[in-house]
C-alpha cells in the first residue's frame, strides 16, 4: 500500500510544551540479482530453501565475496541523498539466532560507505543523513505453536533462508523530525527515491523496507531526551501512529515525574501501543570487529562520478518541473500522486502536445491509476481532450465520461467520442432558459439565495443539472446564478 | 619400501606420467604401509580406499589413452580433515561436527584433482586446529612415527605423520600459528606455510580467519614446491586471496645462496633447547659455506607475538567457531528450548581447548575490554609487521628454530596450556605479518629426533625462501 502525505501545512507536534524528537532507521533490501556475498539469487517468494548455497547457510569452510552491484547500489542512493561515498569496511556483529547462520551478521560498522548527506522534504524541511551502511539480512523464522508467533513458547520453529545473506542498506536519519507528519514525509520521500534511482522496490508491505523510530521528548531547547526505539512499523500511516503514541506516552511518563528507560520497543498495529521488547541492560553485546574474510571497500573517484552521473532526475526535481508546468504549487497532492506513479514524464509530454497541464494533471491523477509508468493513451489524444475543456466545448462532466471511454479503449479522438454522445458544448441561450425555470419553480430558494444563504444555491444548482441530465457545466450554472441576481 | 620403486612425489608423477609405473600400484603400496603401521601412528581420522582406488584407476585410464592427468599424477595426498571434501565427512576431529558431510569441495581440493593427485585420506589434528601436538583431538592422539610414546607436534599432526609413516607422499596442513612448521620439525619432513592469500582458503574450515593459511608438508623441499605450486593462485571464492597466478618456485630451487643475505635475529625469544640451538647454528655456517652473507638484525617486537596472537586468534575463533549451534547441521543435543540446545549442544561437542579459547576470544572483544585487549593486539600486530619489514630491508630470508624442542611425551605438556603455547613462539610472527615462513629438517637433536630449522622471507619471496631451504637440505648433517 502507498500512502502519500496530505497536503495540509505541517503543524508543530507539541505536548504539554514538549516537543518530540524522531530519528529514522530504515533498512532497505538492494535490488541486486544476487545476495550480497554469494551468487544465489536474490528473489522474493520462491519456495522456502531454495535460494541457498553454502555461503547463505554459513557453511564451515564457506567464505563471503562481496557483491560488486550492491556497492553500487548502496553508492547510487547514497549519492542521492547527498551523502559522501568513503572508504569502507565490513565487521562482524555477533549473537546467536537460529535464523542467523553465521552467528554473526557482517554489517558495516564504524566505517560505513555513506555519511553525511540529507533529504529534503515537501515544505523546505531538511532532515540529515548520519550514514547508509550496507549489511545482510538474515532468514525468516516461522514459529509454530505456543502463542503470537514469538519463539518463546512455541513447539517449534521453521527457517527459510532465503532472505539469508539479502543485501540490505540501513539509512539512519539524524534527530531532525519534528512531528509524526515529517516523520511519514520522510519514509514517503525515501521511498520514492530509493524507487526512482532503482536501488529497491522499497515496498513496506513484502518487507523490503523496514523503518525503526528512534523517539524521545523535551523541552525545547533542552538537551536530547532518553530516547526508545519502536520496532515493527510496518506502513507508512503506522510511523506516524506509532511516533504519535510513543511520544506522547513518554511525555506522560514525564509529567508523572518518572523517568524514560532506554529501551526497545515493539509496535503493536492491534491496539495502538508501544510495548517493552528489551531494556538497554538486557541488550547483546555485539562483540564488533572487522571482517576478516572481506577486504577494504575504497571506491576509486572515477567510478563514484560514474555513479553520480548515472543518476535520474530525483523525485523532488521532478515535482518541481510538474508544479512550474501546472501551476500547482510542488507539494499539492497530485502533484505526489503522479509523480510516484512516475507519470510526471506523460503530463509533461501531454503539455507539450498541445495540451492543457493543469487538466492534464487532473485527468492522469483520478484516471489513470491502473497504467503504470507509460500510460496506453497516446498524449496527443488527452491533449485533445483538455483543448475541448479549456475550449469551454466540454464540461469537466463530461470530459470525465468521455476520458473515461479513451482510456478503455487504450486511445480515441476526444471529439468523435463526444459528438457521439451528442455531448455538443450546451448552447448559452438553452442553458439560461434552464436557469430561468429553475428559479420560477424555487421561489423560496431563490429569495435565500438572494438574501445571501449559499446553501440555498445547491438547490437551484441540482435542479438545473438535473433538467440538463447532467450534462451542464456546474461552474456556468454558478456564474448564471451569480449574474441573475446582481443583475 | 623397495629402493627402485619411487617415493618423491615428482619420481611418482614422473613415473605415472610416463607409464612407467601405475598410479595405482603406488597407492596399493601407500595403502600397505597405512594397513602395516596406522594402528600404532593413527594418522588418519578416516582411510578413502576405494575412493582413492576409483581416482588412481581413472589416471591410469587417462594415461592409457594418451591423456596427460598433471603434475600430481598418481601421487598420494593427505588431507588434515579440516579441508571440505564433497560427500566425505570433514570433521576437524570435534564431536560437534559429527555426521556433516560437506556440499561441496575445498579449493585446494579441487585443484589437487585437477593437478592428477589421489587423496587417500582425512588427517587427525587438534580439534579445529587448537594446539600443537594433536592430543587434543575427539577421535585420539596421534603418534609420532619416529617414537610412538611422543607427539607428532601439531595441530597438522595426522599430516606430518602421514607422510613421515610413508603413508602419503605428501599432505597438506593448515598453519594459523605454526600449526604446519613445528609439527614438521618435530616429524622430520619439510613443512611449508606460504604467504597469506597465496593459496585459498575457500573451503578450510576456519579457526582464525586472518591467520589460517594451507601449505605442504613433503619428504623433501622439491616436493614441497610441486605441491605448492599446484594448490596457488587466485581464487574468486576467497576475497583475501592475492591477485596473481600460481607461485613459480620449482625453476629457482637448484639456484643455491651465493650472495643471499641471511639474518640473525638477534633479539630472537630465549628458549630454544641446546640441541636445537646447536642445530641453528649448524645451518647458519652452512649457509655460509654455500656462499651467503649472515648478517644480525632486529625484530625488536618479535617476543611479543605470542601474547598478541592468543588474543587474535582465539578472538576470531570465538566468532568462527559460533555456527556451531545444532541448527543447521552436525552434532545436536536436544533440549527444551533454542537458548538450552545451544548450550548443550555446544558444552557437549566441543572440547576443553577449543571451549577455553572460545571464552578468551569472547572476552577479549567484549564491550569494555576491546581496546584493553584485541584493540591492544592489533597495535601490536602492526608493530611486528613494521619490525619484520626493517629486518628485511637488512636481510633477505631469515633463521630461526622451528620448534624449541624436539618431539615431547604424550602427556607433557597436556595439563600446562602454557607450555603448550609456547611451542609456537617461532612460528606465530609470520602468522601476524602474513609473510611465508616453512620448516625444513637439519639434523637430529636429542635421542636421536629430527630438529627442523625455519626459513623466513618477505611477502610472496617463496621462491627465495626455497632457494635456502633447499641449501639446507644439501647440506644437513647425516
Amino acid at each position: 500500500m502507498t500512502e502519500t502525505i496530505s497536503d495540509t501545512n505541517v503543524e508543530t507536534w507539541t505536548l504539554r510544551g514538549y516537543e518530540m524528537v524522531v530519528g529514522l532507521e530504515v533498512h532497505v533490501e538492494l535490488a541486486t540479482r544476487t545476495k550480497l556475498f554469494s551468487a544465489s539469487p536474490n528473489r522474493f517468494g520462491d519456495e522456502p530453501n531454495t535460494n541457498i548455497d553454502p555461503v547463505t547457510l554459513g557453511l564451515p569452510g564457506a567464505l563471503p565475496v562481496l557483491n560488486r552491484q550492491a556497492v553500487e547500489l548502496a553508492m547510487r542512493l547514497g549519492l542521492a541523498l547527498n551523502c559522501t561515498v568513503q572508504r569502507s569496511t565490513f565487521a562482524r556483529k555477533n549473537y546467536f539466532y537460529p535464523d542467523m547462520p553465521k552467528a554473526y551478521q557482517i554489517s558495516q560498522y564504524d566505517e560505513p560507505i555513506c555519511i553525511d548527506g540529507w533529504l529534503d522534504l515537501p515544505g523546505s524541511i531538511r532532515v540529515g543523513i548520519e550514514r547508509a551502511h550496507l549489511e545482510e539480512d538474515t532468514g525468516k523464522s516461522t514459529h509454530i505453536g505456543g502463542s503470537g508467533g514469538r519463539i518463546h513458547g512455541s513447539d517449534f520453529s521453521l527457517i527459510d533462508f532465503n532472505r539469508a545473506g539479502v543485501p540490505l542498506v540501513e539509512i539512519v536519519s539524524r534527530p531532525d523530525i519534528r512531528t509524526p507528519e515529517q516523520a511519514k514525509a520522510y519514509v514517503s520521500e525515501l521511498r520514492a527515491i530509493l524507487v526512482a534511482v532503482g536501488a529497491s522496490d522499497a515496498k513496506m508491505e513484502e518487507g523490503s523496507m523496514r523503518v525503526d523510530a528512534n523517539v524521545s521528548v523535551r523541552l525545547p531547547g533542552a538537551d536530547l531526551g532518553t530516547r526508545c526505539e519502536i520496532k515493527n512499523v510496518n506502513s507508512i500511516r503506522s510511523v506516524g501512529r506509532a511516533i504519535d503514541y510513543e511520544a506522547q506516552r513518554q511525555v506522560g511518563m514525564l509529567e508523572a515525574g518518572e523517568s524514560i528507560r532506554q529501551e526497545t520497543r515493539h509496535w503493536d498495529e492491534n491496539d495502538g501501543r508501544t510495548h517493552t521488547l528489551r531494556s538497554k541492560e538486557d541488550a547483546d553485546d555485539y562483540r564488533y570487529f572487522q571482517e576478516p574474510d572481506l577486504v577494504v571497500v575504497d571506491p576509486d573517484p572515477e567510478w563514484i562520478e560514474r555513479v553520480r552521473a548515472g543518476l535520474p532526475v530525483l523525485p523532488a526535481a521532478r515535482r518541481a518541473q510538474l508544479a512550474a508546468a501546472t501551476g500547482q504549487p510542488a507539494d499539492a497532492e497530485a502533484i505526489l500522486v503522479v509523480t510516484d506513479r512516475d507519470q510526471d514524464a506523460y503530463v509533461l509530454t501531454v503539455a507539450e502536445a498541445g495540451g492543457d497541464a493543469a487538466r492534464a494533471l487532473v485527468h492522469v491523477k483520478e484516471a489513470f491509476a491502473e497504467q503504470g509508468e507509460r500510460p496506453a493513451v497516446p498524449a496527443a489524444d488527452l491533449a485533445r481532450l483538455t483543448r475541448l475543456e479549456v475550449d469551454g466545448k466540454l464540461t469537466a462532466t463530461q470530459a470525465k465520461q468521455v476520458l473515461a471511454e479513451i482510456v478503455a479503449a487504450g486511445g480515441g479522438d476526444a471529439e468523435a467520442i463526444a459528438a457521439a454522445k451528442g455531448f455538443e458544448a450546451m448552447d448559452t441561450s438553452e442553458l439560461e432558459a434552464m436557469v430561468d425555470a429553475a428559479i420560477d419553480a424555487q421561489p423560496d430558494a431563490w429569495a435565500k439565495f438572494c438574501a445571501g444563504e449559499g446553501k440555498a444555491m445547491g438547490a437551484l444548482v441540482g435542479a438545473v443539472m438535473k433538467a440538463s441530465k447532467g450534462q451542464a457545466d456546474g461552474k456556468a450554472v454558478t456564474a448564471l446564478l451569480e449574474r441573475r441576481r446582481t443583475a | 619400501m623397495s629402493d627402485e620403486f619411487p617415493t618423491s612425489a615428482m619420481d611418482i608423477a614422473w613415473n605415472v606420467r610416463n607409464n612407467v609405473t601405475s598410479a595405482a600400484d603406488v597407492l596399493e603400496r601407500h595403502l600397505s604401509t597405512i594397513d602395516e603401521r596406522e594402528g600404532d601412528i593413527h594418522a588418519f581420522n578416516l582411510v578413502l580406499a576405494d575412493e582413492a582406488r576409483t581416482r588412481a584407476a581413472e589416471i591410469d585410464e587417462a594415461v592409457s589413452v594418451g591423456r596427460d592427468p598433471g603434475p600430481l599424477a598418481g601421487v598420494p595426498i593427505a588431507l588434515k580433515d579440516n579441508m571440505c571434501t564433497r560427500g566425505i565427512p570433514t570433521t576437524c576431529s570435534s564431536k560437534i561436527l559429527d555426521g556433516w558431510r560437506p556440499p561441496y569441495d575445498a579449493t585446494v581440493v579441487t585443484k589437487l584433482r585437477d593437478a592428477g593427485a589421489v587423496v587417500i585420506g582425512k588427517t587427525n589434528l587438534d580439534e579445529f586446529a587448537m594446539g600443537s601436538s594433536t592430543e587434543n583431538s575427539a577421535f585420539g592422539a596421534t603418534r609420532n612415527p619416529h617414537d610412538t610414546t611422543r607427539v607428532p607436534g601439531g595441530s597438522s599432526g595426522g599430516s606430518a605423520a602421514a607422510v613421515a609413516a610413508g603413508f602419503a607422499a605428501v599432505s597438506l596442513g593448515s598453519d594459523t600459528g605454526g600449526s604446519i612448521r613445528q609439527p614438521a620439525a618435530l616429524c622430520g619432513v619439510v613443512g611449508v606455510k606460504p604467504t597469506y592469500g597465496a593459496v585459498s582458503r575457500y573451503g578450510l574450515v576456519a579457526f582464525a580467519s586472518s591467520l589460517d593459511q594451507i601449505g605442504p608438508f613433503a619428504h623433501d623441499v622439491g616436493d614441497a614446491a610441486l605441491v605448492l605450486e599446484a594448490i596457488s593462485g587466485h581464487d574468486a571464492m576467497d576475497s583475501t586471496s592475492i591477485r596473481q597466478g600460481p607461485l613459480d618456485i620449482s625453476r629457482q630451487l637448484m639456484m643455491g645462496v651465493a650472495g643471499l643475505r641471511v639474518g640473525r635475529i638477534t633479539d630472537l625469544p630465549e628458549g630454544a633447547s641446546p640441541d636445537v640451538a646447536a642445530r641453528l647454528e649448524e645451518a647458519f655456517d652452512a649457509l655460509r659455506n654455500a656462499g651467503a652473507e649472515i648478517v644480525d638484525v632486529d625484530v625488536p617486537a618479535f617476543g611479543y607475538g605470542l601474547t598478541a596472537y592468543y588474543l587474535i586468534a582465539p578472538a576470531e575463533a570465538s566468532s568462527n567457531l559460533a555456527r556451531y549451534d545444532g541448527v543447521r547441521f552436525g552434532h545436536r543435543v536436544e533440549a527444551p528450548d533454542t537458548n538450552a540446545m545451544y548450550m548443550a549442544t555446544r558444552t557437549d561437542g566441543f572440547g576443553a581447548e577449543v571451549k577455553r579459547r572460545i571464552m578468551l576470544g569472547t572476552y577479549a572483544l567484549s564491550a569494555g575490554y576491546y581496546d584493553a585487549y584485541y584493540g591492544r593486539a592489533l597495535k601490536v600486530r602492526r608493530r611486528i609487521a613494521a619490525d619484520f619489514a626493517a629486518a628485511y630491508e637488512q636481510a633477505d630470508v631469515l633463521l630461526t628454530p622451528a620448534s624449541p624442542t624436539v618431539a615431547f611425551h604424550l602427556g607433557d605438556k597436556t595439563s600446562d596450556p602454557m607450555s603448550m603455547y609456547l611451542c609456537d613462539t617461532y612460528t606465530i610472527p609470520s602468522n601476524l605479518t602474513g609473510d611465508p615462513g616453512m620448516s625444513v629438517p637439519f639434523g637430529t637433536g636429542d635421542d636421536g629426533l629430527p630438529v627442523g630449522v625455519q626459513v623466513l622471507a618477505p611477502a610472496l619471496q617463496e621462491a627465495r625462501m626455497f632457494r635456502t631451504a633447499a641449501e639446507l637440505e644439501r647440506s644437513a648433517p647425516r
